[in-house]
């Protein structure tokens, strides 16, 4: 952080910004003019001089390229104007110029922190154009549901870690960082990455769960607990914790709207609103799960309700793995993929040997998955908000246009709604409490 | 109500101005044909159906196409998550709208980064300066005409003006010789 301008505060002399500052001398006659002025016309006068703070964009507590122009009275904020596109890749300009399926590993570099639910996204958002996804198989269904709430409890965990350590919790942050490994070894054994897993296909996904996987998930969702209680017990009562993010940026319930707030923090606010419900996509019709939401709607709030939400993605966890179709192994051969030639690669063995396969293997590889010409907006519960793909086809293997809808870049603009009347050094426990990327932000 | 009779509605009330409601994987669009009324849609839209949740605004080049621009409104309503599409085209010799900042507060971001993107400028909006490019960046890299990888600039300052800094240093494995724009490998000149 460096002060950009700073403006020497004068008590005495009638000064105003931009009148240069005029300190009078000792002894001198202004002196003892300015000491018969009300103290209100003075207090006004050191009220009037403001101090421009540039924090970020590299500052811890931005967790990536977030820059935020200051403007300080004292310690009280009393402007703040939001710098973003530190990290702008050009996404959705890349999307035009390669097939559905190609654009698949760029979704893991928009929320880093939940690969596999932007892929998942993606996938849902291809399919709803292509019009399969009523088609997909339950096995595929219940597999991409698993790695979805994998996501969330994993970004959760790093966003309430982060929360904390930025506000001194230090311990909090090693206990959720020792569990999110475990989801990284979770995702490796199913996609072959712990960070970029591009697991999805368009259709499917890329393979079945490995033998073994869901005892493993199993295992980690009854260890997460006592993690979960432990972090509870840190915080949610810790006299420190409370009085620094209760009462703290308050979003009221239309501010949130209007702002188009997403996930948590529109959750935060008290309003029940989740896509998993509101538009159930996949299988969560037939998973049993609640939507937690805040009351007042502060710091507080938004991270009861993120703790609140991982203990029910462990609740679907354990229902997806009980109730999988095909059970653990896939005894029973379920399909993970759409029986389509035309959309899922066929297996190697067949293009080897089949005149069809190898002409759809050449097709999808050379051209892409064929879609219809047409428009589509697909919204998907993410962790950090709703991430919305708006696919503008006009036939073919590519996008005409398709515009990612970034909950990190919509919850962002909120901030110079409510930085002003904040302390200084609260704008960290305040944007912890947001829980963004900068990544799915700048796309 | 359906998303459909809101969009009858709308169309009701606007009469001829706006196009009749296309369904498309259960998804209707509707469009409005002057875009210098579309404050007035949205906000009919919000105020009497509700519409309380604006989702997202994106912008289509139709390159070649005379409107030039499509700016399409996603429009929810929170209470039932019902949802509607209103498109809106803009010539490009105006390349100019009415914001629908005064409507929506989400607006704001959502219509700078469509100036950003492709130079639609939004009448009235408070604050419309580029969001994700710098300040004083020349061009609107989403036009069509903007080719992925990037165009030379007089400009000091910006990008490829000069040499990426490791081009050709110790960990390129393929050295210099030619500049970005050629060896893209994805690259089409939609002059060509």
């Amino acid at each position: 952080m460096a002060a950009k301008e700073h403006k020497e505060v004068c008590v005495g002399e009638h000064s105003r910004p931009g009148c240069g500052s005029v300190r009078p001398a000792p002894n001198s006659n202004a002196v003892a003019l300015a000491s018969s002025r009300p103290a209100a016309e003075e207090l006004q006068d050191a009220q009037s001089e403001r101090m421009v703070l540039n924090m970020g964009p590299s500052h811890p507590a931005t967790h990536g390229v977030l820059r935020i122009v200051l403007e300080l009275d004292g310690e009280i904020i009393t402007k703040a104007d939001p710098d973003v596109g530190y990290l702008h890749r050009g996404d959705e300009k890349i999307a035009e110029n390669m097939t559905y399926t190609q654009f698949i590993p760029y979704t893991d570099r928009l929320d880093y922190l939940a690969p596999l639910a932007n892929n998942v996204a993606y996938a849902l958002a291809v399919e709803k154009l292509l019009g399969i996804e009523k088609d997909l198989p339950p096995r595929c269904q219940y597999i991409r549901v698993m790695c979805a709430e994998l996501a969330r409890v994993s970004s959760h965990l790093l966003g309430i870690g982060a929360f904390a350590m930025d506000l001194g919790a230090v311990t909090v942050f090693l206990l959720t960082f020792n569990e999110r490994e475990k989801v990284y070894n979770l995702a490796e054994a199913i996609s072959g990455a712990r960070f970029t897993t591009s697991y999805t296909r368009i259709g499917g996904v890329m393979r079945d769960l490995p033998p073994g996987w869901t005892e493993q998930c199993r295992k980690f969702c009854n260890e997460l607990v006592p993690v979960l209680n432990e972090v509870e017990t840190l915080l949610t009562r810790n006299r420190i914790w409370v009085d620094r993010v209760r009462d703290l940026a308050v979003i009221s319930k239309e501010d949130a709207i209007d702002y188009g707030l997403s996930g948590p923090n529109l959750r935060g606010s008290g309003i029940e609103y989740d896509l998993r419900k509101a538009q159930p996509y996949l299988c969560y019709k037939d998973l049993e799960f609640d939507i937690p939401i805040g009351s007042v709607g502060d710091c507080y709030d938004r991270y009861l309700v993120r703790m609140e939400e991982m203990r029910q993605s462990l609740r679907i966890l354990h229902q997806c793995i009980d109730k999988i179709p095909g059970g653990a192994d896939n005894k029973s051969n379920e399909p993970v993929n759409v029986a389509d030639g035309k959309i899922v690669l066929p297996p190697k063995q067949k293009v080897m040997t089949k005149m069809e396969e190898l002409i759809h293997q050449f097709m999808l590889v050379t051209e892409g998955v064929n879609c219809p010409p047409g428009e589509i907006y697909f919204g998907h519960e993410n962790p950090k908000g709703e991430l919305g793909f708006y696919i503008n086809s006009r036939g073919g293997g590519t996008p005409y246009r398709m515009k990612i809808r970034s909950p990190s870049f919509v919850n962002l603009s909120i901030i110079s709604k409510i930085f002003p009347g904040c302390l200084m050094s609260d704008t960290v426990a305040i944007l912890g409490s947001l829980d963004f990327v900068m990544g799915e932000c700048d796309r | 109500m359906s998303a459909l009779e809101f969009a009858k509605k709308i169309k009701a009330k606007f009469g001829d101005l706006i196009s009749e409601p296309t369904k498309f994987r259960g998804e209707i669009t509707i469009q409005l044909g002057d875009a210098e009324r579309i404050v007035e849609v949205c906000e009919f839209a919000k105020k009497e159906l509700d519409f309380n949740y604006l989702v997202d605004i994106s912008s289509v080049d139709n390159y070649g196409e005379d409107p030039r621009w499509t700016i399409v409104y996603h429009l929810r309503r929170l209470a039932d998550s019902c949802e509607l599409r209103l498109k809106t085209s803009v010539s490009e010799e105006k390349s100019e709208l009415p914001s629908v900042t005064t409507v929506w507060k989400t607006a704001n971001w959502h219509e700078r980064e469509i100036y950003d993107m492709m130079g639609v400028r939004f009448r009235g909006h408070p604050d419309l300066r580029r969001i994700l490019m710098w300040e004083g960046y020349p061009y609107f890299p989403l036009r069509k005409d903007f080719p992925l990888a990037g165009k030379t600039t007089d400009v000091p300052g910006v990008a490829f003006t000069q040499p990426a800094p490791l081009e050709g240093g110790p960990f390129v494995t393929a050295p210099g010789g030619k500049d970005a724009i050629e060896r893209e490998p994805r690259v089409r000149n939609p002059e060509s």
